[in-house]
């Protein structure tokens, strides 16, 4: 179970991390300044297994890889937007952040609620309100990738056909 | 059976595949460039695994080329001694990376081409699959020649007629970017065709792939015929790789159809802030610009230069504008010089910058300073991308561009290609 922060529509990744931090690419170094613009006090006080929602078309704007890992980096469990942008949701994917489309959850879920979110079913419960939402179940080679921890892990590990099999 | 990007994928997977199917597809050449190459490198060295095929792999410095400042130049020794040492066969120093990529015959059709660059969409234009990527995916094709894909849905866009004179396929795409708006075509393929496309000459058919990135696309695609096959034995070194399918769309099903006259469009221009913020050219006429961009991998053509240069012979532009050029690639470069029309643009005042990206990204070439205008040939007008956050860009054809360089205010090419032709 975790927190919920709450974004709203279009976050484009330079709100989610300003191009200026955009130097490093370690992800603790990034989570640091993660969202510093919109809500500087989620860097300080999110805690593993806390979600962020947002709102259409999140991680819009340049392809840098930066927004997700600084995301994944905070700690966070997952992203549950309403939609996605397509570079952001492929690099989320890649870098093994779990994502989620779901515009119920993103109407139903306010800022603190208590979220649990089974990531195999895409079941989303907000334990504040007693509602429960479903996304659609991530495909399998997502949660591959999830749980190698990313798709360059994955590749230390196992060949790329792995993926769909 | 199936729309023309499902026909790729199809023939690529070996059977039939849907939109909405997730593929793992071979990709036939894997783009990057010096902005993006040093974090594929980073990805390639963590996953600890040999390139697959260094043929496939090509690189190019076009961004911050030649280097603007230190930083640069250490990421483009970075590149060099990673070329080096992998001994990659393909390095390029000729100009904006898309550009290049067609011209040196890596984009065929039917091929798939992945980019670290959002513009690699631009390939549809040859009936390839042309999408951008992260740097990761990159590094991670480096080692396994491979890529996911998911099959996107279609968006048919259907062109009827002919445009009239001083419109260009620019003014059709920023109108179509217009209606669509900016995330219109999200995760979406966006099929270019009927008979105004079917009329038009390779250089400008890459409009309307190149700029499907900036509504949001996966891809911007446009079938082959004989226009591509001709373009790739007279004009590449692909000549000898052929020969090459039309793959068409086949009892497609589209998720939408746009259907289109282009016979009564004016000039158009997509107004700062965003890229839908279209209007037709004379709600904008007369704003004063400080800069005139000409460049960058929509419209630097040689028959951009060729426009330009036709509309700028014995003319001056107005002093108080900087007036750059700069030509997308060094063949582009040549055969402007050899055919005189470096010599006029630079007679009218115009700058002629190297070849690359240049003022296209705000490193160098045509930074803008606070309350400063530019009205260009690009296809992206995000704020601050030209420089300060406090400036302004505006987007139009080469036409529109010569038109406002001789003025300094928004003008109509209309005018002077009017008393041109008189
Ligand atoms: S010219 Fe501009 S849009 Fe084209 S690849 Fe270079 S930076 Fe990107």
């Amino acid at each position: 179970m975790g927190k919920a922060w709450t974004f709203g529509e279009n976050m484009n990744t330079d709100e989610i991390i300003p191009g200026r931090y955009n130097i490093t690419i370690d992800p603790l170094e990034l989570a640091r300044n993660v969202f510093c613009e919109v809500k500087p006090e989620y860097a300080k006080n999110v805690k593993p297994g806390d979600v962020i929602v947002g709102g259409q078309n999140f991680g819009c704007g340049s392809s840098r890889e930066h927004a997700p890992i600084a995301i994944k980096g905070s700690q966070a469990k997952c992203v549950i937007a309403a939609s996605f942008a397509r570079i952001f949701f492929r690099n989320a994917i890649n870098i093994g952040l779990p994502i989620l489309e779901c515009p119920e959850a993103v109407a139903g879920i306010s800022e603190g609620d208590e979220i649990d979110v089974d990531l195999a079913s895409g079941e989303i419960s907000n334990h504040t309100n007693g509602h429960r939402y479903q996304a659609r179940p991530l495909p399998d080679f997502v949660l591959k990738i999830a749980e190698a921890g990313g798709i360059v892990n994955f590749l230390k590990e196992h060949d790329i056909q792995e993926l769909l099999r | 059976m199936g729309t023309l990007v499902e026909e790729i994928f199809s023939r690529k997977a070996g059977r039939i595949v849907k939109a909405g199917e997730i593929l793992l597809l071979d990709v036939d050449y894997i783009m990057s460039h010096d902005n993006t190459t040093p974090l594929a490198i980073r990805a390639f060295r963590e996953i600890g695994k040999p390139i697959l095929d260094k043929n496939r792999v090509v690189i190019h410095l076009d961004h911050a080329y030649p280097a603007p400042n230190v930083l640069a130049a250490e990421n483009h020794r970075r590149i060099f001694d990673f070329v080096k040492e992998q001994e990659l066969p393909h390095l390029f120093q000729q100009g904006v990376c898309h550009q290049v990529m067609i011209e040196e015959g890596f984009v065929t059709p039917g091929s798939i081409v992945i980019g670290a660059d959002s513009h690699s969409n631009t390939y549809g234009a040859l009936g390839a699959f042309g999408t951008g990527l992260g740097s990761t995916e990159i590094g991670v094709a480096w080692v396994t020649g491979k890529c996911w894909f998911k099959v996107p849905e279609t968006i048919r866009v259907e062109l009827h007629g002919r445009t009239q004179a001083g419109v260009y396929a620019k003014d059709v795409m920023i109108y179509i970017a217009g209606l669509l708006g900016m995330d219109g075509g999200t995760y979406r393929s966006v099929e270019f065709g009927g008979e105004y496309i079917d009329q038009l000459p390779l250089h400008e058919r890459i409009i309307f792939p190149n700029m499907s990135t900036e509504i949001g696309a996966k891809c911007g695609l446009i079938a082959a015929d004989q226009v591509t096959l001709d373009y790739l034995d007279n004009e590449t070194p692909a000549k000898g790789k052929g020969p090459f399918e039309q793959i068409r769309p086949a009892n497609p099903r589209y998720e939408r159809l746009l259907e289109l006259d282009v016979s009564t469009l004016a000039p158009q221009v997509a107004c700062h802030p965003d890229v839908d913020n279209v209007k037709p050219l004379e709600q904008v006429e007369g704003l004063e610009v400080q800069e005139v961009y000409i460049g960058t991998c929509t419209n630097a053509r040689y028959e951009d230069l060729e426009i330009v240069a036709n509309m700028l012979r014995g003319r001056k532009v107005n002093p108080f504008t900087r007036v750059i050029v700069t030509p997308a690639s060094a063949r582009i470069y040549k055969k402007a010089l050899q055919n005189g029309l470096i010599e006029i643009l630079m007679d009218a005042g115009c700058t002629v910058t190297g070849t690359g990206c240049g003022a296209c990204i705000g490193r160098h070439g045509g930074i803008l300073a606070p309350g400063e205008r530019a009205l260009t040939t690009m296809n992206r007008n995000f704020i601050g991308r030209m420089g300060s956050p406090l400036s302004e860009i505006y987007l139009a054809s080469p036409a529109t561009a010569a038109a406002t360089a001789l003025t300094g205010r928004i003008t109509d090419p209309r005018e002077y290609l009017m008393q041109n032709a008189e």
